[in-house]
């Protein structure tokens, strides 16, 4: 099958636990510069990822999962993400999410000397991915 | 001779203690499996960091950055990671020699105490402790790790510190335990090797390279920061489990040497009151 020509190997591996390893025909996640796409034999990169979804595709199979900060390396046959967190949606509370969302958006907007802007703005950004992912 | 009494006395005590260290022996046995699952788990992601990284910077030999080529500061930081209570065994001070035996001058070191042992230890020895946290070692997590590696970082941004060093235990298996020195920064890049299908490929970076280093080696610096943590915590368990099991077995020596004393004891009493009653009646008749 003219398929089989097309598998590479992905692994998404965070502090806790080798999250996923597994096959893959196409794999596409977030990184700082924009979205990127990656097919078997892709020139070899290495890049920052930025909070985002990652969707794994073998064949019909299609599984996403967050992820949040870390980078990732592309080897022409093997993709591997080292992430800081990485989640199925079924790991997901929603609810927590939203509340997430809420509370570091009233950070933002409170604007207050003693914030961290940065780390709001990242917690925001986590709880979007969190949600996005659900729906 | 001590009297029966006495060795009745220290028997009982020796036999509580026994109880205690067994106790504890069970309890950081528990601990241990916990902490060693942990650590396992852990591994795989900072192998392979430390293989990318490293490989990364050995490709990329001419990049310009102060994370591998150091700055002009004389100040020496020291994550030192111990644990906050002791009866492990020499686990706190074969951590603590590796700073006052190692090449570090007591006015440019700055020691990052994670742990309170080891922080008492080197406050005694006259060490400048510019940081502590004892509550780090009790769950040690990814997030907390990060935040002290960010600290560190931005400090030697700026360069008020010139090197980066990681004092821990390393935990090889259940009974063996490495104390080991690490240094975080700035990397040295002869110590990497490559394998030659290594060298042909051309790593290309999304953004620049230097960008790329930018984020990465903080998540490098961080993830070898919180694996030496989760990989002390099984080591200061491994080292409690063996010190209380000796301890146990001790207490089980001396509790059974005592024993024998006291039956000694108890015969030798026994035949004197004889001997006396026997003497008293034949001094009547």
């Amino acid at each position: 099958m003219a398929e089989d020509k097309n598998i590479f190997k992905v692994e998404i591996v965070t502090p806790d636990r080798v999250f996923y390893t597994g096959d893959a025909t196409f794999i596409e996640f977030n990184t700082t510069e924009g979205e990127i796409g990656v097919y078997k034999n892709h020139i070899p990169l290495t890049t920052v990822l930025a909070p985002g979804v990652v969707t794994i595709t073998n064949g019909e199979d299609v599984k996403e999962a967050a992820v949040h900060a870390g980078f990732a390396q592309i080897l022409g046959d093997r993709v591997r993400l080292m992430a800081e967190i990485a989640e199925w949606p079924d790991e997901i509370d929603e609810r927590r999410a939203e509340e997430a969302k809420k509370r570091a958006q009233e950070r933002i907007n409170s604007k207050a000397a003693a914030i961290d802007m940065k780390r709001a703005e990242f917690a925001l950004r986590r709880a979007l991915v969190r949600i996005e992912i659900k729906h | 001779m001590a009297s029966m009494r006495d060795i009745k006395r220290r028997k009982s005590s020796i036999s509580s203690t026994q109880q205690i260290t067994k106790a504890m022996k069970l309890v950081s046995t528990v601990k241990l499996q916990k902490a060693r699952g942990r650590a396992e788990a852990a591994n795989p992601y900072f192998n392979y960091m430390y293989d990318t990284v490293t490989s990364m910077l050995a490709r990329s030999g001419n990049v310009n950055h102060p994370y591998l080529n150091g700055n002009s500061s004389s100040k020496k930081a020291v994550i030192v990671i111990t644990s906050n209570r002791g009866l492990a065994g020499g686990y706190n001070t074969n951590v603590v020699k590796l700073v006052t035996e190692g090449d570090f001058e007591k006015e440019d070191t700055l020691i990052y105490a994670i742990g309170g042992k080891g922080r008492e230890y080197l406050a005694h020895r006259g060490y400048h402790i510019s940081y502590e946290d004892p509550e780090l070692m009790e769950a040690p997590d990814y997030e907390d790790a990060s935040k002290l590696a960010a600290t560190l970082l931005d400090l030697y941004g700026k360069g008020e510190i010139g090197e980066i060093y990681l004092a821990y235990t390393h935990f090889k298996n259940t009974v063996v335990h490495e104390p080991t020195m690490m240094k975080l920064l700035p990397i040295n890049l002869e110590d990497v090797t490559l394998s030659d299908e290594e060298k042909q490929t051309q790593m290309n970076y999304e953004p620049g390279e230097e960008e790329a280093l930018e984020g990465i080696i903080p998540k490098y610096v961080t993830s070898l920061f919180y694996g030496a943590l989760v990989e002390a915590l099984a080591s200061e368990n491994g080292a409690r489990m063996q010190a209380m099991d000796s301890a146990t077995s001790n207490a089980e020596d001396m509790i059974s040497d005592l024993s024998l004393k006291y039956n000694r004891a108890r015969q030798g009493s026994i035949t004197q009151e004889l001997t006396e009653i026997i003497a008293g009646a034949s001094a009547i008749s």
